[in-house]
């Protein structure tokens, strides 16, 4: 720590051989303002390991969280992969989990509506259910025009998957499925 | 990558696409290698790399062509290599004919379908005497019941797996001098006798001085000491013979002896945390997960006739197994209900009647065949081809569910689409209703992403989702719950699946539903005996009967000893460089895939320098630094039995252990729809008329001729002049894809706030174009705007003797009102024609116009769309015709090699 700012002890070249810092690089040159503020990754309650979510190459990344709020995410040194490096978007990544403009309530748009409704996350799930069943049925082809069996919906397609996890994926090909869904498709075709 | 001598990267902007991948390119170059980019665009990848070619869009076949040609001429082919472990020995059925012969289309096409039978290109076979045994009872290619197999190879791509149609045998002929003219060798060592240097400058742009110093890079670093890389990304698939692109470069790696060895390979480089992992346990319609067929009406009617489809008992390889794959699949999802007796629930699965691809479905939406539409973490109004199209079919929809982190273009194109804008649609007039959920994001949920190496990470859940917000395995978990609740006393047949379906999963201490019992699941485990209830340990141990299940068979082994791998995380400083216990690759583990090619046929590694896998004769097993991908104990010398099939037929020097013949394939002769070796077709759209054949475009591709869809007239056809420019679609290194989780984050949307194109000063000088300012790039499709940015990055090109402009278009801004920047999307200019083998759209070429100033406005902008449509005399019929004139001459020699074919 360089010595008070406020007496003649802290005049810059003072500073500099008290401090040990010859060069004038390192603590006799920081502001009050720097010293007096701590890396968010140094408070954090606790650090997890998680894998950047944008491109394909995998870089590990490190969540901070203080009181279960993230508060930075950088690059995991320990990973063969990317050796703590992150490129702008997965170091924009804190930024995906908090910003200001994120949705966090279920909305709806009613037939030819002009604006969003709150609706309850609940309600939503039962609505889409019902709709899914009716979608199912209206659009079911049991057998060609051969005759030959299809057992098959084509009233409901899907788009997206290269996003998610793994396990997502296998629970939502094994649900359309087996609900004779098979327009089911994400970005890994475009 | 680290290893290579020489990295050859076309089709791809690694150092601003997937920057922190590119530190090992860095790391290899710092270590001497060449590093060779070719591109149209001059990029920081070029900037980085030794040599940088600018390339005309969409001619990436001539190029790698010429290169082989080059060393098949020059005899500069790694020659031990190419005659042990690739079929360049193999000799071709009489039957086949090259599109040398017939300009342009193989022998085997029929143009009303525009499909091939792909009967023709299949392999000689050996027949008494010349092999010792008989080959009337396998039925080969040439062999007994042909008509039936020339119908089914009458198919189109997505009827099968990963694993292509099976051959009926592994019984060829082989001529290992390589002198038969119906080799493999000298079949594609004439295929590619115009693929010449001259060729490349005329058709790609690449002066010939420029092609001698890539093809010395490659000859002079690849070999026993040296290996070559290849890496690509979305500028080799998104084409209407994109997979074809990818097959050139695979021949020529195969010839030059660069696959299965360190530093070798063809990386792809893809472009989402787990597009690897959606692909590998798919949300695509055409497989099911670990890369087994959906079922095909008429094709795969009975669960023998669909297990017979993948694989013949007598080829080679692990493909022979997918019985007890399949099987342990349907165990996992239908549980108790799934028995022998019932083929394990086979028929609960739905049947394909052909493709149902995202562009199929999105036609079917404009035809009010679909209700409802689910969108996960996908933005289709911005991302996906011919963005008119995709936002109008969704207002024909009655339902869509969008589940996204921010209010995304998809989730309010009833409000704010630019067809509001010109008029086209009302908000009020839109019936569609649109539920919006909020998703939980990758720090809000544990799970795995497998990434672009094959490599499943584990990552872990720090922190509670806020809100509404829910992971999709928490949402469609429930989903699903609500569904069979509704259905639980069904007696209709139809239910079955979902009734018998397993839907219990163990809840996390939250009371979410727990992603690791997935992905246990996902690996399977042992049902009956002294291990029943254990997890599997690896694929092999999977059984047909039904005493084993798995929800995705090359992923089993994820949790060999009942341990999650995907968790695994040692230091990377703390191991050498393959990196085994970090993450989990599949196949079980393995870094690079058959490497057993990495030692030479005797088992001893090619060179002391590239060791990698090689055989221990006094432990009798391959060992190596990395996982084998050979069976273990497996001597060199070993020659099965020819009667034999699977991986018992597996000889010692048979590498590639999932084809059917344990070879690489220089010459496919089944599996690739549109040719068993890649000819050079223009782009849907294009300025130049193909030199090489009559035949313009991939007579495989495929069309949709309709109003909304039209294309602009190529090469010499009257009113191409109308839209005189190349233009190429990309992304940037501040941007992801449609935006969703980029133009909503502030320090990104001030990275690249703005859509802009970019231009060469030469282009700009002649359309009046400056820098800063505002461009209309017009197609036959749509017209956008976009700031002008004046950049030699952009070179024209000499080609056939005209100058050739391109113009680059990034793709990440959509018109919308949420996001933190929007602008005019680049995939609004393209249309939807696409690659046969796999649907993916042409959407790295397309012609348009350029001109200064913005865009009209409203109905105005309609007026300029249709003002250009009319002055080219575009219609319905341009550019959609699947065969080009040819004259009698060839069109009857065409006509008789499909004759021939029918008569068999």
């Amino acid at each position: 720590m360089a010595p008070k700012d406020s007496t003649f002890l802290g005049w810059p070249v003072l500073r500099q051989l008290a401090s040990g810092d010859f060069l004038g690089r390192g603590t006799s040159v920081t502001s009050r303002k720097t010293r007096e503020v701590e890396a968010r990754t140094t408070t954090a309650d606790r650090v997890v390991q998680s894998v950047c979510p944008y491109c394909a190459v995998g870089c590990g990344q490190k969540v901070f969280v203080k009181d279960d709020k993230v508060v930075q995410i950088e690059g995991d040194p320990d990973s063969p992969v990317s050796r703590g490096r992150l490129c702008p978007k997965g170091a924009a990544s804190e930024q995906l989990v908090n910003s200001p403009s994120r949705q966090t309530h279920v909305l709806y748009r009613a037939p030819g509506a002009t604006q969003f409704q709150r609706i309850e996350l609940d309600e939503a799930i039962d609505m889409v259910a019902d709709r899914y069943l009716e979608a199912r049925a209206n659009k079911w082809q049991e057998v060609d025009d051969k005759g030959r069996r299809l057992r098959r919906t084509m009233g409901i397609a899907s788009l997206g998957g290269a996003t998610l996890d793994n396990e997502e994926n296998y629970l939502m090909k094994k649900l359309y499925t087996a609900s004779g869904a098979i327009q089911i498709e994400n970005q890994a075709r475009i | 990558m680290a290893n290579a001598d020489c990295i050859i990267i076309q089709g791809s902007n690694m150092a601003e696409c997937h920057p922190v991948g590119f530190q090992w390119v860095a790391e290899a170059k710092a270590r001497g290698a060449r590093v060779i980019h070719i591109d149209p665009r001059f990029t920081r990848t070029s900037a980085i790399a030794d040599t940088h070619a600018a390339i005309r869009a969409g001619t990436d076949v001539v190029l790698l062509g010429a290169l082989i040609n080059h060393v098949l001429a020059k005899d500069l082919y790694f020659h031990d290599y190419v005659v042990a472990y690739t079929n360049a020995a193999t000799l071709v059925s009489e039957d086949f004919v090259d599109t040398e012969d017939l300009d342009g289309v193989f022998s085997g096409y029929d143009p009303e379908t525009g499909t091939y039978d792909m009967s023709s290109w299949a392999y000689d076979e050996r027949k008494d005497g010349e092999g010792g045994t008989s080959g009337d009872d396998v039925g080969g290619p040439s062999g007994g019941h042909e008509h039936g197999a020339s119908k089914s190879a009458r198919a189109a791509g997505d009827q099968h797996g990963a694993a292509g149609p099976p051959l009926e045998h592994a019984r060829v002929i082989r001529d290992e001098t390589l002198q038969h003219p119906r080799s493999v060798f000298q079949v594609l060592k004439r295929h590619y006798a115009r693929y010449t240097p001259q060729m490349v400058e005329d058709l790609c742009g690449i002066p010939q001085w420029q092609f001698h110093q890539i093809a010395d890079a490659l000859t002079q670093n690849s070999g026993r000491d040296r290996t070559t890389c290849f890496a690509y990304a979305l500028g080799w698939t998104q084409h209407s013979l994109g997979a074809q692109f990818i097959r050139t470069a695979a021949i020529l790696q195969l010839l030059m002896g660069n696959m299965g060895r360190p530093g070798g390979g063809i990386m792809a480089l893809r472009g989402h945390a787990s597009i690897q992992g959606s692909t590998d346990i798919p949300t695509l319609f055409n497989i099911l997960p670990g890369y087994l067929p959906m079922p095909m009406v008429g094709k795969h009617d009975t669960y023998e006739e669909y297990l017979a489809s993948i694989s013949s008992p007598l080829q080679k390889g692990f493909w022979t197994e997918a019985p007890s794959y399949t099987a342990s699949l349907l165990k996992a999802w239908f549980g108790d209900a799934a028995t022998p007796d019932n083929n394990f629930c086979y028929d609960y699965l739905p049947r394909l009647t052909g493709a149902h691809g995202t562009y199929q479905s999105v036609m079917a939406m404009l035809d009010d065949e679909v209700e409802g539409y689910f969108v996960i973490g996908q933005n289709p109004a911005v991302g996906s081809a011919h963005g008119k199209m995709q936002r109008l079919a969704m207002t024909h929809l009655k339902w869509v569910v969008v589940r996204d982190f921010q209010l995304i273009e998809s989730a309010t194109f009833w409000k704010d689409s630019p067809e509001i804008a010109s008029g086209e649609l009302k908000t009020e007039d839109i019936d569609t209703e649109v539920f919006f959920f909020p998703a939980a994001n990758h720090v809000e949920k544990s799970g795995t992403f497998t990434q672009t190496q094959r490599m499943l990470q584990w990552h872990h859940q720090a922190v509670q989702p806020p809100g509404d917000a829910q992971s999709e395995l928490e949402f469609f978990h429930e989903l699903g719950v609500r569904i069979r609740e509704r259905l639980k006393d069904s007696t209709d047949e139809r239910d079955r699946p979902l009734l018998d379906m397993t839907w219990d999963y163990p809840k996390d201490e939250h009371g979410e539903t727990d992603a690791e019992a997935v992905l246990a699941e996902i690996n399977g485990y042992h049902l009956t005996g002294d291990k029943a209830g254990q997890l599997l340990d690896k694929f092999a141990d999977m059984k047909p009967d039904g005493s084993t299940t798995g929800g995705c068979w090359i992923y089993t082994g994820v949790f060999a000893g009942g341990v999650n791998k995907s968790k695994n995380r040692m230091p990377g400083h703390e191991q050498d460089e393959t990196a085994l216990d970090w993450g989990w690759a599949w196949p079980m583990n393995r870094r690079v895939l058959y490497n057993r090619a990495s030692a030479d046929p005797e088992g001893r590694p090619w060179s002391e320098r590239k060791k990698y896998v090689w055989w221990d004769a006094d432990a009798k097993k391959w060992v190596g630094k990395d996982v084998p991908d050979f069976p273990v104990d497996r001597d060199p010398a070993f020659r099965p039995d020819a009667d034999i099939g699977g991986p018992a037929a597996i000889a010692g020097d048979d590498p590639f252990i999932m084809q059917a013949d344990g070879k690489g394939w220089l010459f496919a002769p089944k599996g690739m729809v549109d040719g068993p070796m890649p000819s050079h077709y223009e782009a849907q759209e294009s300025p130049v008329d193909n030199p090489l054949y009559s035949q313009q475009r991939n007579p495989g591709r495929l069309v949709y001729p309709r109003k909304d869809n039209l294309w602009s007239p190529s090469g010499d056809e009257p009113g191409a002049g109308v839209y005189p420019f190349v233009f190429t679609t990309y992304r940037l290194t501040e941007h992801h894809t449609a935006g969703g989780m980029s133009r909503w984050l502030p320090y990104l949307s001030e990275l690249q706030p703005e859509m802009f194109c970019e231009v060469s000063p030469e282009l700009a000088e002649q359309q009046g174009l400056v820098n800063g300012e505002w461009a209309t790039i017009v197609s036959a499709r749509s017209a956008i705007e976009a700031r002008v940015l004046v950049t030699e990055r952009m070179t024209p090109l000499t080609i056939m003797g005209n100058t050739v402009h391109q113009i680059g278009l990034p793709y990440h801004w959509g018109v919308g009102r949420d996001a933190v920047v929007e602008g005019d999307g680049a995939n609004d200019l393209l249309g939807i024609a696409l690659d046969p083998n796999v649907q993916i759209q042409e959407s790295k070429v397309g012609s348009c116009d350029i001109r200064p100033g913005r865009r009209p406005r409203g109905e105005e902008l309609l007026r300029l769309v249709e003002e250009y449509q009319s002055r080219s005399g575009t219609t319905v019929e341009t550019g959609s015709q699947r065969v080009d004139d040819v004259s009698s001459q060839i069109r009857e020699r065409r006509a008789a090699t499909l004759e021939t074919e029918g008569d068999r």
